[in-house]
């Protein structure tokens, strides 16, 4: 089977995020001036060959420990599991 | 001695490497990332650039790179490994150091001179240094603002393994001047071993008056004075 996985990498709450920062104050002079915080992360959309969605998780989890995400200043979650095709691979 | 000099697609600064190599009279044998071999180096540098054009992080495609495996195993094993700029970026990602090096506060690219206070030279990169000696060597980065969580900060003071700070010219503290906002204004780390080095100036671009600073010199002549008064220093030649 072939599933879409979006995964959201985005630095780690404690870490300073100067990109948020710039966008929140873009954002209070454009008039939004309820917006408490920006953080600014990225988006990835993979598509991945699996038995079911358990194991297509956690392969996409190790992906985040070992390439996707720096484990030293970024946090990852998998936003959305869907299938694609049910064929088998 | 020998300097091999890392080059991936996207390394910018290796040839600037390369001349202060042979400026200093050394040999310098350009190791292409494909490759395994280390051509007898005493001393890897990983130059700056943009390596495999940054995606996803800088850093953290050329990790994987066939000469990195080698550059790896050789640091393990004691050998010398010099990370400047983009350089330190994949150390960092190659967790051959700690911390990472995230975009700049001022969100902008920063290519300017800066003065770093040498903080330890306990290692074969600034043994040639004393202590507190100010060096003038410029950035030129849009990543290069030093984090790590507080546990690791206080083990790298303990150890004392912070090898260089951003400071004023008069040597203060550099406060609101520093390039972009590194905790505790560091501005290059070594590993526990003390034989890999990372920093994100750039002591190439330092290297004779023309410059405006022959100051990253000194670098380059401590790790030749460190390789030639010790048999023992390049472990890993072999590889």
């Amino acid at each position: 089977m072939t599933f879409s996985v979006e995964v959201v990498v985005a630095l780690k709450p404690v870490v300073n995020d100067p990109q948020g920062l710039v966008v929140r104050d873009g954002l209070h002079r454009l008039g939004f001036s309820g917006v408490r915080s920006v953080r600014v992360g990225k988006h990835l959309e993979l598509e991945v060959e699996g038995d079911d969605e358990e194991a297509v998780r956690a392969q996409v989890e190790a992906m985040c420990e070992q390439l996707l995400r720096n484990t030293v200043i970024e946090d990852s979650r998998i936003a959305s599991v869907r299938v694609l095709s049910d064929a088998a691979a | 001695m020998r300097f091999g000099i890392a080059v991936f697609p996207g390394t910018w600064s290796d040839r600037d490497c390369r001349h202060a190599v042979e400026l200093a009279g050394h040999e310098a044998v350009m190791l292409w990332h494909k490759d395994r071999d280390l051509q007898g180096s005493d001393c890897v540098i990983l130059p700056g650039g943009f390596a495999y054009g940054d995606y996803l992080r800088a850093g953290a495609v050329a990790r994987f790179a066939p000469l990195m495996e080698s550059v790896a195993a050789f640091a393990n094993n004691g050998g010398l490994v010099w990370g400047i700029c983009n350089g330190f970026q994949i150390l960092c990602e190659a967790h051959l150091l700690p911390g990472a090096l995230t975009r700049n506060s001022s969100l902008e690219f920063r290519c300017m001179p800066t003065w770093l206070r040498v903080e330890t030279v306990d290692s074969a990169f600034t043994a040639g240094c004393a202590r507190g000696d100010l060096l003038q060597v410029p950035v030129s980065h849009g990543e290069g603002r030093y984090v790590a969580d507080e546990e690791t900060l206080a083990m790298l003071e303990r150890e004392e393994r912070v090898a260089f700070r951003y400071v004023r010219r008069d040597g203060s503290s550099a406060g609101d001047e520093s390039p972009n906002g590194s905790m505790h204004d560091i501005a290059g780390v070594v590993n526990a071993r003390r034989n890999v080095l990372g920093m994100m100036p750039h002591p190439e671009r330092a290297c004779e008056q023309l410059l405006g600073s022959s100051d990253g010199m000194r670098l380059f002549e401590s790790v030749a004075t460190s390789v030639s008064g010790s048999g023992a220093m390049p472990v890993g030649a072999a590889l």
